[in-house]
């Protein structure tokens, strides 16, 4: 026998709460199926995930929102220093501070360290989860 | 259009360093639910409280009335030094939280209503790591202090280890019956280092003694036998926690934190491990319990196979030794954190080289960046439940007579 469990959809608020390169954290349902979930904007799009991280369980979307950070090389593969990548935004979790790419949800070292996607869509100015 | 029913906005939406611990370490009840951690004796044998938020209550506790005189000066008249006074508190430290990445590593700064001292709120601060984790006792040390051990004159160094000592005591272990401590040695000077055991040893909460940080005095050196005599007379045990310095002659290439740090704290322990044992230390002191705390545990194989190797090939450096390093090894004790978890083929052989079952004790090192959940040791999919019974409690109940 196999049990089903069928997805909820929540309406967490209005599009212009979560601001470009915002956030929205929000606790979904009661008791043990609560669900809480980190809904993030960057370059117009909303991503979500649950607010657990792959590593020790830490609450991973209510962190930092910072760039990438790179380190430049010039021709001779000598350093020029640290800069951030505006073209890529990462949510760090505030326990350790294990970085994910916010398009991905993916460690961009270990791409098999990723946070729980969870679906997000927006229609007629509103936020929708579906958990 | 409306938010729906069920929907709550976590009012935290982004953690800093005002945010309260229990906040912080919410997710560690999900670990306590689904391990039934409630159901373990869980001892943190390494964690940390903010002792230079109560740094001029501390510094009252200075016995000569000079250096008093000098912590009050330096206190009034340099801007920055209210909370430093007399330390040597290294500036490369503030590198740790990765630039605001990981808040509770900087500060604590949390509401605690109703606290009128640091030391009133210093508990405060514990007490809500303790129960979000599920740890039923904490041994908890200072932070920047554990840097004495480096402090560039050791009689002041050995000044504020008295007076952090007798404020400890006094201050904070009255307060809370589940606060444990190993204290400080001030270990340039053997002689204030035996005045430290015969003045703490028999106060309540006082379970053993720390070599802190240091890394340029031989712990073999025989002003030292003395101090190890008197622990082992009493039953306490000597640990040893490392502490990191880029200024070391390795680390001071290092141009980034994460190379300093990954290097500095093992190579601290590894070298007093290597004198400990290589001049027969457990030979001399057979009953003497020595504990390596905050270096993780991926050393410890390297330094059985590394020192066996060399001990069979030159036996007569090491006359006192009726055995192999790596068995003395095996008998002693270890902290867990911050444990090397992304091999598991690795972490599996290290914990069965060290006999983990009877050697390893769990410890969080909360409130520090690296710092780790008792969920780490209890999700550990090679252990037995006897395993992480002990390691999460039993064998800190055995070695502190908990």
């Amino acid at each position: 026998m196999t049990s089903t469990v069928t997805p909820r959809v929540f309406d967490v608020g209005a599009s212009d709460e979560v601001a470009e390169r915002g956030r929205l954290v929000v606790t979904l349902g009661e008791g043990p199926d609560a669900v809480t979930v980190g809904v993030f904007r960057f370059s117009g799009r909303l991503y979500a995930y649950e607010n657990v991280c792959a590593h020790q369980g830490g609450p991973a979307c209510q962190g930092r929102i910072v760039s990438r950070v790179r380190e430049r090389l010039d021709d001779g593969q000598r350093s020029l220093g640290l800069v951030f990548d505006d073209a890529e935004m990462h949510i760090v979790c505030p326990w350790h501070g294990f970085e994910y790419d916010v398009t991905t949800g993916r460690h961009p070292g270990r791409p098999d360290y990723a946070l729980r996607p969870v679906g997000v869509a927006e229609e007629g100015g509103r936020v929708r989860v579906t958990v | 259009m409306t938010v729906d029913d069920g929907v709550r906005r976590l009012p935290t939406q982004e953690i800093t360093t005002h945010t309260d611990s229990r906040e912080i370490l919410a997710n560690a009840a999900r670990d306590t639910e689904r391990y039934g951690l409630d159901e373990y004796f869980i001892v943190d044998v390494d964690s940390h409280h903010v002792e230079l938020d109560s740094w001029p209550e501390i510094l009252e506790f200075l016995d000569s009335p000079v250096l008093k005189d000098t912590a009050h000066q330096m206190m009034k008249n340099w801007p920055q030094a209210s909370h430093l006074a007399l330390h040597n508190h290294p500036p490369g430290l503030t590198m740790q939280d990765v630039s605001g990445r990981i808040p509770h590593q900087a500060s604590l700064g949390e509401e605690t209503p109703d606290t009128g001292s640091g030391a009133e709120r210093d508990v405060t601060l514990v007490r809500r790591a303790m129960d979000a984790m599920s740890i039923d006792v904490q041994v908890v040390f200072p932070q920047p202090m554990l840097e004495t051990g480096l402090h560039p004159q050791p009689q002041v160094a050995s000044a504020l280890l008295q007076a952090y000592n007798r404020w400890f005591t006094s201050q904070i272990l009255p307060r809370e019956p589940r606060i444990r401590t190993m204290l400080g040695l001030p270990f340039e000077d053997p002689d204030a280092c035996l005045a430290t055991v015969e003045e703490f040893a028999d106060h309540p909460g006082v379970i053993g003694f720390l070599v802190t940080s240091q890394r340029h005095a031989g712990v073999h050196r025989n002003a030292y036998m003395p101090l190890y005599r008197m622990l082992e007379e009493r039953g306490l045990p000597i640990g040893f926690h490392a502490g990191p310095n880029q200024a070391d002659s390795m680390t001071s290439t290092m141009n980034r934190f994460l190379s300093a740090h990954a290097m500095s704290f093992v190579t601290c322990n590894m070298t007093h491990m290597t004198n400990w044992v290589i001049n027969g230390i457990p030979e001399r002191f057979p009953g003497l319990k020595t504990i390596w705390i905050e270096s993780g545990l991926a050393w410890v194989p390297f330094m059985m196979q590394r020192l066996d190797h060399e001990y069979y090939m030159r036996q007569s450096d090491a006359p006192l030794l009726t055995k192999p390093p790596s068995a003395y090894m095996r008998e002693m004790f270890y902290t867990s954190q911050p444990m090397e978890w992304t091999d598991d083929a690795l972490l599996e052989a290290t914990l069965r080289a060290i006999d983990a079952p009877n050697s390893l004790m769990y410890s969080s090192d909360w409130p520090h960046w690296d710092f780790d959940v008792p969920g780490r040791i209890a999700s550990l999919p090679f252990l037995d439940d006897h395993a992480k019974r002990n390691i999460l409690g039993e064998t800190a109940r055995k070695v502190f007579g908990l």
